[in-house]
Parts: C-alpha cells; structure tokens; sequence
C-alpha cells in the first residue's frame, strides 16, 4: 500500500468514527426540541449500554475452554462485594484487577 | 480569578475519576503502539492514529486493514460497524453536552466508551462547572491513549513486562460502572435487557459479529417496552 493509500484508509477509520459520534447531535439540534421517542431512548439505552459493555469486555471467554471464564467471574465478584461495602470507585477498580492478576499469574 | 479558580477545581474533580483508566489506557495504547511496531510501522503511525482515530478496537483493526489490500469500502463498513455504538452513547448525552459551548465539539469527538460511561455517571459536585469536568474527563483520557499508543510505537518489541491480566481494569471499571447505575435505578428492565441481549447474541453471533445484532435487540426491545417501561418509572433518574 502507497502512503497516500494508507491516508485514504486511516481517513476513512477517522471520518467513519466521527460520523458515528456527532450524528445524534447533528440530527436532533439543540434549537428544535427532540422527539419523544428519543429522549426516552436517551433515559433507557445507559443502563442496558453499560450491561452489554460489561458482556463486551468478556466476549472472549471461552467457557468449555482454558479457565473457563472462572478468574473473571471471581474477580467481577470480589469488585461487587468491594464496591457495595466500600463505595469506592477506585478501591473496587483496583481490587478486582489485582485478584484477577493474581489468579491468571498464579493459580490458573 | 474566579474563572481560573472554577477550572482548577473541576481538574481536581474529574482527575481521579480517570485514574483507572489511566491505568488501562497507557497499558492498551502501549499493547497497540507494539503491535504497530512489530507489524513494521514508525511510531509516527500508532501516535497520529491514536490521537485522530481515538478508537481503541478500531485502530487495532486498521492494522489489518493497511496491510491488507487497497479496500476503502471495506474499511468504511468496518469502521461503521466497530464504532456503531457511539450513536447510542450520543443519544444518551444529547442533554448533557447541551451549553458546553465550544467544548461541545471535542467532547463529542472523544466520546470514547470510557469518557461516555464517566461523564454520564459521574455525580459531578455542585461548584464545578460540568462543562470544564466532562472537558477534563475527555482530554486526560485522550492524553493517556496517545501517550500510550506512541510509548509502545517508540519501545516496540523490547519492552518485556509482567504485567499479564492488567488488561481487566477495564472490565473492573465497566462492571462498577453499572453497578452504580444500578444502585442509582429503583427497577432494573434496561440492565436486563441489555446483559441478556448481549449473552443472546454473543452466543448466536460470536464474538466477532455480535454488537449489532445486540444493538439492534435492545432497541427493539426498549421500544417495545415503553408504554410499561415509562408507566412504571422503570428509568434512572440521572
């Protein structure tokens, strides 16, 4: 590939990403008012986005394979019980990720 | 003075909100900037790329996608489909982003997932000016990614480090994430539908090929459910 190909395409990924970003606020304007049916999709859609966020981050599990996703189940555990007792973001954050390296390093 | 005062404190506010993903990002930038290196190209790329593209699968991607051969259609749809979720999280902060003035461009030019989850849950302080925070959120965030990116472009394959399973901090930041949305919910449909949609699909699609599908699930499903879904107040209240 030329180097005037390769900005082509990396151009692409760039003007394809933005579009992706600011056509919501392009299509509804803050000057008109937004329909109703998206502003409820705006109040729905969080709680499901951060569920299938959290299914994203584990997509590569393989459950009948390897540690058979076990690691992460403990540790996504162990960052619920933290966070529900203490309350903090940092401290839950920090606390599963040291038990997941943990348990990949030195147990599985 | 005063201004200056108030920037200072919303950098105060939204800094540690980014402290872990200042422990993902300079460690996923870095994995990227090797890749980049190891598969032949100049710091220059992973640096440039990280800081216009800023999407961390896609740029993954677009290291195939420039090895391969000369495809822009190709890379379109791809790009399309990998960053096809950013439509939600604009909807999502049509309001929040409202009156950031010309902040509003590049917050909506970073809204990465993980400025789009801080910046929507975050309970930002009364004193601070939410514009300045989202702003702070976004840029530092960004900062990371290229410093990370262009870190692993400069090292490339000499670097060895034990740092196997760091990758979760990631998966640890999401998981309390919606655990905060969570606990800030009185009835949970939209965190349902969106984990069983997702399991559904993942398990129908692979891993591969499945956020659309998932995506077009959970729009269905919202929609359909939203006579009871409003009726009931089964949404957050943020």
């Amino acid at each position: 590939m030329s180097l005037a190909e390769q900005i082509i395409i990396i151009s692409i990924c760039v003007l394809g990403t933005i579009l992706t970003r600011f056509l919501p606020f392009l299509i509804f304007s803050s000057k008109k008012p937004t329909p109703a049916y998206v502003q409820y999709l705006g109040k729905a859609l969080p709680s499901a986005i951060f569920g299938m966020l959290v299914i994203y981050c584990l997509k590569d599990i393989r459950i009948f394979k390897g540690s058979h996703g076990i690691p992460e189940l403990l540790s996504i555990i162990f960052v619920c019980i933290l966070h529900l007792w203490k309350r903090q973001m940092l401290v839950s954050i920090a606390g599963g990720t040291i038990l997941y390296m943990l348990l990949i390093q030195f147990v599985f | 003075m005063k201004k200056q005062a108030m920037i200072k404190k919303s950098f105060q506010a939204a800094f540690p909100y980014t402290i872990p993903i200042f422990a993902g990002f300079w460690f996923l930038g870095l994995t990227y900037g090797i890749y980049m290196n190891v598969s032949g190209f100049p710091f220059l790329y992973p640096m440039v790329m990280s800081f216009i593209i800023y999407g961390g699968s896609l740029e993954f991607v677009a290291v195939s996608l420039l090895l391969g051969a000369f495809n822009p259609l190709q890379a379109f749809i791809m790009t399309l489909m990998i960053q096809a979720r950013h439509l939600f999280y604009g909807i999502a902060m049509l309001d929040k982003y409202k009156g950031t003035g010309w902040k509003k461009p590049y917050l909506i030019f970073g809204m990465c997932d993980e400025s789009f989850s801080i910046n929507y849950t975050a309970t930002i302080p009364k004193e601070v000016d939410s514009g300045w925070f989202m702003f702070f959120v976004t840029v530092l965030n960004h900062f990371y990614w290229v410093f990370g990116a262009t870190l692993g472009g400069l090292l490339g394959s000499f670097i060895r480090f034990n740092t196997e399973g760091l990758e979760f901090v990631m998966t640890a930041m999401f998981v309390v994430i919606f655990l905060e949305q969570w606990l800030k919910e009185d009835k949970h449909h939209s965190a349902f539908i969106g984990i069983v949609s997702s399991i559904l699909c993942l398990i129908l699609w692979g891993p591969d090929h499945f956020m659309i599908p998932t995506m077009l699930l959970i729009l269905f499903l919202l929609t359909l459910l939203r006579k009871p879904l409003e009726q009931t107040g089964g949404l957050s209240t943020s």
